[in-house]
């Protein structure tokens, strides 16, 4: 079972970001379950949102406190929330926004993780050049297929294309293709350099 | 069809595809969702003939749905705690006419504090209001229970409750198996009803009754749900033959047979112990004895088929997510009258209430210490006693210790600066 945590802020979409993940999964034939932390959301209030992977059907209904990934919809939250708690070692992590790890002050939290699993994706930029709202839930979705590999970005696709329709969808499609290129391209950097260090 | 869709959204097409004709509620949370998708179905056509009415409370609510169902209408409705509670004496009502209504209760805790988060009391506060009350394990589960349900009530003339819990199922994305509209009209007939207003045919439902006949009406609305015991088995095990899934009935047990430990539970939390007895059992964990039994049906209480489960067991261990203030359990007090005289050992567990995560580590210790008969007659999985006890110690100390809630919420910080 692959289990991923998504932290964000009220109105980011971080709920309908977790759906849309279990239906990409589902698309592909795997059992999935997305539950929001069940909190009164309020606009910017910390939100935390749940979704699990599986191929078998999923019957465990507590909340995900040893994630496989996280994703980050908002930077702010590494100073209010214990965003990483419970993280398995060398898990993925995804965050929204043009800063590196180290720029984050992360630096010494992931010195010796699998570097390949640890990106970055400016996705509120994206979102405000594709779909012209500050929305970064679906961008990151894009770029987490390419992270963790767990879901193709077709997937994804396919479930943005079921969810929005029109502007908004095929505004949504580009954004989630770039920020899958950009992250791609990151990894690459990061196996690279990886091997030039071994 | 399989889908992937929210909790919610599944039991409203479950109920469209069962044709109501009239759909009253008001919106609550964690039921929202349900109400809104049957109301967006009916103002666009989908759901149709049937007319959504919206009704100023949820007292409202039931009222609108006995008169609709005395008028002969297929009448559904949808609430949650203290909707719950504000119907509860038309609720009563509904039940004592013997109207066949279908109510979701999207399960949550009941105020003060208040609280939107899941747990079991308020459909277990109108246990003895009459009612049929049938908890679902899954979306699945709870979408099938729906269509089960307005067959049952409608052939026994009772009104039911669908228990799902609040935000863990109904707001919860999965995968559910849709029936087609012509499966669930092959296994719900047409609305009959025994007693209808007719201008043509005028009849007073909800004569006074005195003493002279007020114990035989009542006995009969027992000897009804008795009746149900037999049905319910029955419906699921025809709901099986057209749907192809094992849904609904009584009980249903999960590695029993040799068990010497078997929890008792309702509601979502079977997966997660499940999920643990399936842990415990691996050789490598030291194979425990141990299995579930989970209350699909609790009003009427199936007591022979909860001693049935149990009595080969040694002990038996309710885990509820209610509980009966200065007794200890509500569903744990249902069990120990069906083992009267059965010589079990037997605990209670309170857990869960208000949205506490009940977690597999948790039960993994709990499950433990019950086997080892080390448990507490009655037990409050994951209580904060450091927070408990220091109230205590300013109770004794103070004379004036404000409101307790606001009290614990400055002793246990800032709950947004955490994950869940």
């Amino acid at each position: 079972m692959f289990q991923v945590r998504i932290h964000g802020r009220g109105g980011q979409g971080v709920v309908t970001a977790a759906e849309m993940l279990s239906v990409a999964a589902f698309d592909e034939g795997r059992h999935a379950q997305a539950f929001p932390s069940f909190g009164s959301e309020r606009t910017g209030a910390p939100v935390v949102a749940f979704c699990r992977i599986s191929d078998r059907e999923i019957r465990l209904r507590e909340p995900i406190m040893e994630p496989d990934a996280i994703i980050i919809q908002d930077p702010t939250l590494l100073h209010q929330v214990d965003v990483f708690a419970g993280l398995k070692k060398d898990g993925y992590i995804l965050i929204n926004t043009s800063k590196t790890f180290d720029q984050l002050g992360l630096g010494d939290f992931i010195r010796d993780w699998r570097q390949e699993r640890l990106c970055t994706v400016p996705a509120m930029e994206l979102a405000l050049k594709h779909v012209g709202r500050p929305v970064p839930n679906v961008p990151l979705l894009g770029g987490f297929a390419a992270v963790a590999g767990i879901i193709q970005l077709e997937s994804v696709i396919k479930a943005i294309e079921e969810r929005f329709s029109g502007k908004v969808a095929a505004g949504n499609v580009a954004a989630a293709r770039e920020a899958y290129a950009i992250v791609k391209a990151e990894m690459e950097e990061a196996r690279r350099k990886e091997t030039e260090h071994a | 069809m399989l889908k992937q869709m929210e909790g919610s959204r599944a039991v409203a097409e479950a109920v469209a595809l069962c044709r109501p004709e009239v759909i009253c509620a008001y919106p609550i949370s964690p039921q929202t969702h349900i109400v809104e998708a049957l109301g967006e179905m009916v103002k666009e056509g989908s759901l149709a003939p049937c007319e959504f009415i919206n009704v100023e409370s949820e007292f409202a609510a039931m009222s609108v749905a006995i008169g609709a169902s005395a008028a002969g209408a297929r009448s559904y409705t949808a609430t949650a705690s203290q909707g719950l509670l504000f119907m509860a004496e038309a609720v009563f009502n509904a039940s004592g006419l013997g109207l066949p209504i279908v109510m979701t209760v999207a399960n949550r805790a009941i105020g003060a504090p208040i609280n939107i988060w899941n747990d079991h009391s308020d459909a277990l506060s109108q246990r003895d209001s009459g009612w049929l009350q049938l908890f679902a394990e899954t979306n699945q589960e709870a979408l099938d229970l729906h269509i089960q349900a307005f067959r049952l009530a409608e052939e026994l003339s009772l009104p039911i409750m669908v228990c799902m819990d609040g935000f863990i199922l109904t707001h919860a994305y999965e995968r559910v198996d849709m029936p087609t509209q012509a499966q669930v009209d092959a296994y719900l007939p047409r609305y009959e009803p025994r007693q209808v207003l007719d201008p043509s045919d005028p009849v007073s439902i909800g004569a006074m009754v005195g003493p002279e006949a007020f114990m035989e009406v009542r006995y009969l609305a027992h000897a009804k749900q008795m009746e149900a015991l037999q049905l319910i088995p029955a419906y699921a095990a025809e709901f099986k033959a057209v749907f192809g899934r094992d849904s609904g009935g009584l009980t249903h047990t999960y590695r029993t047979e040799d068990a010497e430990t078997i929890i008792v539970a309702m509601g979502s939390v079977l997966g997660t112990i499940k999920d643990t007895i399936d842990e415990m059992r691996q050789p490598e964990n030291g194979g425990h004895k141990i299995g579930v039994l989970g209350i699909t049906c609790f009003r009427p209480f199936p007591i022979a088929a909860v001693a049935a489960a149990l009595k080969h067991a040694k002990r038996f261990v309710v885990l509820e997510k209610s509980m009966a203030v200065g007794l200890g359990g509500i569903l744990a007090v249902n069990v120990r009258m069906a083992v009267t005289g059965m010589g079990l050992k037997g605990y209670t567990v309170v857990a869960g209430l208000g949205g506490r995560a009940i977690t597999k580590k948790s039960l993994h210790a709990l499950f433990r210490q019950g086997e080892q008969d080390g448990l507490e007659p009655v037990t409050f999985l994951d209580l904060d006693w450091n927070v408990v006890n220091k109230q205590l110690e300013r109770e004794k100390a103070h004379r004036r210790t404000g409101p307790v809630a606001e009290a614990l919420l400055r002793d246990v910080g800032v709950v947004g600066a955490r994950n869940y």
